[in-house]
Order: structure tokens, then C-alpha cells, then sequence
């Protein structure tokens, strides 16, 4: 609470938590009862049947998790610091999402998460357990390109090509959204995507005749 | 990043208590901020307390008062048919921030206590008192073209911070008297929106009014007769997808062509949307005309402190008042 003068301790001061921080070992032990997570073996988990985990399951080391990435279930362990981008490009070799800025300001990293867009650099694998996500290689069906992909080829919406992948995502999901009806609208819509080469133009038209061709993206 | 524990707390209690009884526990919702802040070490939780899946997230109408969850993500608080209808300078100044993946992720209650932008707050080698009180404030002297003009400390700036507080969402919350609803150990509790953000004083590090392991559990905004009479003006360094240089979230109550209230709240030039009750009063009672919002928009910055670099500020804020209150008023 705060004092009369409105001064609010964002912390407690530390011999509050001294006792406790005394035996780290036990306190983590307490801070985990409290949170309802066990140290319970996964072995033991596996061992009770339970296919999906309603939480998932670890500590500071490795976590275990479940995730649909582009329609294929994968059962995955992860140091819960791995962000969703390099559980895609590391560890799952899914290395058409880009690693652009790495602080969630250029869209390279665009993804979708139970079909919304967003950004994989600032969204943790553990948070995603139970989700589906789609990456740039989900996009196409068989052996064909996605009507997106083909746009962006046949209006050469690119140069360089690093930013394609996150602004084809964006791209989708702009038509998918609706927010396709004017170059200005999908200017808009687009500016969460940065361009170095500044292929825009070309990819505001590789967005319009995909709209205007009516084909289901 | 440091290691961390990741939790995922089956109810509010549990999340409470876990970031109550952990000196470097945080919870986590949309984490657009606080994963950026952990990548450049200047956020270290030891635990990590998701709290994504509280039941949050509802948006609902209960007495004349509209209540948002504080998990809603901004994309559906702007795409909501009730906030839609009743208050669209939110809808306006939630499209207005950041893109269209961030909406996506980003929640109401976090928007609300991200992080300031200040350059020198992220970068390290400069002193900054936000992050290390006493060391000094580095823009001061500094590049400090995006700082404050308003709400300055009046001692030593030096031994401040005059950094500015980067949400839209939260300049047109303020602009319509939003309470915030906060749970912790002591239950809930409830708040003026602008009661959440602190002084910097000389310890700029504390910036919220918040008690280790309270939570914002929803925002309220009250019932107006505002209808159609609001503007949200977001000035920038390009079109779309950058932080205000100057921001306003205008709101009038018409009555024919008679403002019978006003309400005005500035972003991009104080440590928290900035409210101008001055212009405010100024405005009531009066028949809405050119010459009127001149007048207003030239009290709008009185008590302005500007620096070297943001001295274009007074007279930005003063184009985007008149601008604004002609639109909110359809005179423009």
C-alpha cells in the first residue's frame, strides 16, 4: 500500500524474504506447492495415461509440452526461456520463420497461434502448450506454392527476401481479417512488417490481386 | 535470459500468492514487454507466473458500467461490438498503437503498466535513475526529442526521470475516468486509472502504485453521453506503427452546439496520460466554435517544461488540441 506520501515499495526489502531465501532449495519446493506444480517424475506422469497434460511439466531446466505445429502433434522439452521462434528454427529446423530484430519491431517472425498473427520472438514455447501453430511451411498444400506465395513471385515482392516469409503471414491474415479493401487499408494492416528493401508497393499489389482473384487463402 | 521457473497458477489466489511470496517472481500475460526487458537484462524474474489462462479475459456491461477483463487482448477490446458502440475513442486509440501481431498478444492490464520506451533506459552504458535511482538521468542533457513536457519533477531533474509513459490505450482510458480493479493479498480493490502511475520523484524505478503481487484483475469505464463527440489524435514519427510524439484523446458532451463537459488527456509528454482539467473547464458551459478551441489549445500548454530537444512539443500539443476538438465537435 501506499504511504502518505504515495511511495509504494515495489519490492520487499530483503530481510523479509531472508529466511526464506536461506535454503533456496526448500523455497522452490514451497513456491512450487503454492503454484500447484510437482516435482512429480515424468516418467510417472506418462505412466498414468493422461495423453494431453493440462499443464505443462518441468522446472527451471527443462519443460515438457505439447504443441500442433503445422497440423502434426509434437511432443517437445524445452528450457523455458526458448522462445516460440527458436523452438521453430532450432530445434525444429522450421527455419522459414526469420529471426529479424529479435525484440518484436520488424515482423520477420510473424506467426500464426491458433490462427492469429503474432510475433514469435516475444512469445514463449512454454506458453504454447496446447496450441496450433502455423509457420510459412504450412502455408502450401501438396506441392503447390499458397496463392499468397505466388503473388508475392509473380509481383516480385521482394529483394533480399528475409522479411517474404512474415509478410506473407501478415499478408494472409490481412485478407483473412478483411482488411484487404484498400491500398491503404492494407498499408495499414501491413506496417507491423518491416521492409528494408522496401519491396511495399510490390507487396500491397501481390495482396490486391490475391483479394481480387477471390481465391480462398 | 537468466534461468527461470515457469508456473501456470490454476486460479487468482494461487497467481497472487506466487508473485507475492517470491522476492523475483513476475507474472506473465502477453509478455510483449517484459520478454524484451528479459532479453536485455533489464527484467531477471526467477519465476515466471503465466497467468493467461485466469478467467480473465470477459468483456461485459453491468450497470452503467462496461467492465474488461484484464487478460482481453487489445485486438479484442477494438473489435468488440460494446466497445464498439459505447466508446469509440478507445477503439481509436487501441488501433492507433503499435501492430497488428502486437494487438494480437498484448492484454489490457499489461498495456497499461508496459514499460517506458526512453532510450537511455534500455541501453545500459548511460546512466538512467528508472533503472539504477541516483545514477543520473542521462536525456536531461541529453537527445531528448520523445521526453516529457509535463510533469517534470519540479526539484532536480537530474535525479528524476523524464521519461513518458508509451500506451494509447491508456491516454483515451484516462480521458474516459476509468477505475481499475486490482486484486492481492488484502482482496480487491478499486482505483482512479491515474492513481496507478506514481510521480517519478527520485525514484523513478517505482512507477506503478501497486503492492508486490497485486494484480489488475479488469477496467471499468463509466457510463458518458460522449456518443460520437470523440477524437483520438496520434502524431508520429511515420504512419502507422510508432509511439506518440503527441498524442489526445479528446471527449465532449454536446448538447446542440454547447459542450456541457469536456474531457481531454494528452499522451506522449508526461509519465502518464496527462489530463488538462484547466481546458476542461474552460470549455464547459461554451458554444463549440474555431475561435473557442483556439483558445483552449493555447491553455493546453501552460506549465509546459520543455528541453533542448522537445520544445516543438508546446507547439505540437497545442495544433493537435485545436485539431482534435474540432473533430470531436465535427466542426473540422
Amino acid at each position: 500500500m501506499a504511504d502518505e506520501h504515495g511511495n509504494v515499495p515495489q519490492y520487499p526489502d530483503e530481510n523479509f524474504f531472508g529466511n526464506l531465501l536461506e535454503d533456496r532449495r526448500l523455497f522452490l519446493k514451497q513456491t512450487m506447492a503454492i503454484a500447484g506444480l510437482t516435482l512429480t517424475p515424468i516418467s510417472f506422469l506418462k505412466a498414468t495415461g493422461q495423453e494431453e497434460d493440462e499443464l505443462p511439466v518441468g522446472d527451471e531446466e527443462k519443460v515438457q509440452l505439447t504443441i500442433q505445429i503445422n497440423g502434426k502433434r509434437r511432443k517437445l522439452s524445452v528450457d523455458p526461456r526458448t522462445t516460440t521462434l527458436d523452438l521453430l528454427r532450432e530445434k525444429l529446423l522450421l527455419t522459414g520463420t526469420k529471426k529479424g530484430c529479435d525484440f518484436g519491431q520488424c515482423g520477420a517472425c510473424t506467426i500464426f497461434i491458433d490462427g492469429q498473427r503474432l510475433l514469435s520472438c516475444l512469445s514463449l514455447a512454454v506458453m504454447q502448450h496446447g496450441k496450433k501453430i502455423t509457420t510459412i511451411e504450412g502455408l502450401h498444400q501438396g506441392e503447390s506454392l499458397h496463392p499468397m506465395q505466388e503473388a508475392f513471385v509473380k509481383h516480385d515482392s521482394f529483394q533480399c527476401g528475409y522479411c517474404t516469409p512474415g509478410q506473407i503471414m501478415s499478408a494472409v491474415s490481412c485478407i483473412r481479417e478483411g482488411c484487404a479493401g484498400s491500398e491503404d487499408e492494407i498499408r495499414s494492416y501491413m506496417s507491423g512488417n518491416l521492409c528494408r528493401c522496401g519491396a511495399y508497393p510490390n507487396i500491397v499489389s501481390a495482396i490486391l490481386d490475391v483479394k481480387s482473384s477471390g481465391q480462398k487463402v | 535470459m537468466k534461468p527461470f521457473l515457469y508456473i501456470r497458477p490454476k486460479n487468482l489466489k494461487e497467481a497472487i500468492d506466487a508473485v507475492s511470496f517470491h522476492p523475483q517472481a513476475s507474472f506473465i500475460a502477453g509478455g510483449t514487454n517484459l520478454l524484451d526487458l528479459m532479453k536485455r537484462g533489464l527484467a531477471f524474474p526467477e519465476k515466471l507466473v503465466d497467468i493467461n489462462h485466469l478467467p480473465l479475459k470477459k468483456i461485459e456491461q453491468k450497470r452503467g458500467i462496461l467492465r474488461i477483463g484484464a487478460l482481453a487482448l487489445n485486438s479484442d477490446v477494438a473489435r468488440h461490438k460494446l466497445v464498439n458502440d459505447q466508446h469509440p475513442l478507445l477503439v481509436q486509440a487501441i488501433n492507433e498503437g503499435a501492430s497488428g501481431q502486437l494487438r494480437n498478444m498484448a492484454t489490457t492490464g499489461g498495456n497499461l503498466l508496459q514499460q517506458t520506451r526512453c532510450p537511455y533506459f534500455y541501453d545500459t552504458a548511460f546512466p538512467c535513475n528508472r533503472r539504477q535511482p541516483g545514477s543520473g538521468c542521462s536525456a536531461v542533457n541529453g537527445i531528448n526529442r520523445h521526453h516529457a513536457i509535463f510533469g517534470v519533477d519540479e526539484g532536480d531533474p537530474d535525479q528524476s526521470c523524464i521519461a513518458v509513459h508509451s500506451s494509447d490505450m491508456s491516454v483515451a482510458l484516462v480521458a474516459l475516468d476509468a477505475e481499475i480493479v486490482i486484486a492481492g493479498q488484502n482482496g480487491e480493490r478499486k482505483v482512479p486509472l491515474t492513481g496507478l502511475y506514481r510521480a517519478p520523484g527520485n525514484r523513478p524505478n517505482l512507477s506503478a502504485n501497486l503492492d508486490k503481487g497485486e494484480l489488475i484483475t479488469a477496467v471499468e469505464i463509466p457510463d458518458s453521453r460522449y456518443g460520437k463527440n470523440v477524437h483520438y489524435l496520434k502524431v508520429r514519427d511515420r504512419a502507422s506503427y510508432a509511439f506518440a510524439l503527441v498524442s489526445a484523446a479528446v471527449a465532449l458532451d454536446m448538447r446542440g452546439n454547447s459542450i456541457s463537459s469536456a474531457s481531454i488527456s494528452l499522451g506522449g509528454v508526461a509519465y502518464m496520460p496527462w489530463r488538462l482539467p484547466t481546458v476542461e473547464k474552460f470549455l464547459t458551459g461554451q458554444p463549440a466554435n474555431d475561435a473557442l478551441f483556439k483558445q483552449a489549445a493555447d491553455m493546453s500548454v501552460a506549465g509546459a517544461r520543455p528541453f533542448k530537444h522537445n520544445a516543438y512539443k508546446v507547439k505540437l500539443v497545442r495544433n493537435v488540441i485545436y485539431e482534435s476538438l474540432k473533430t470531436a465537435a465535427g466542426i473540422a
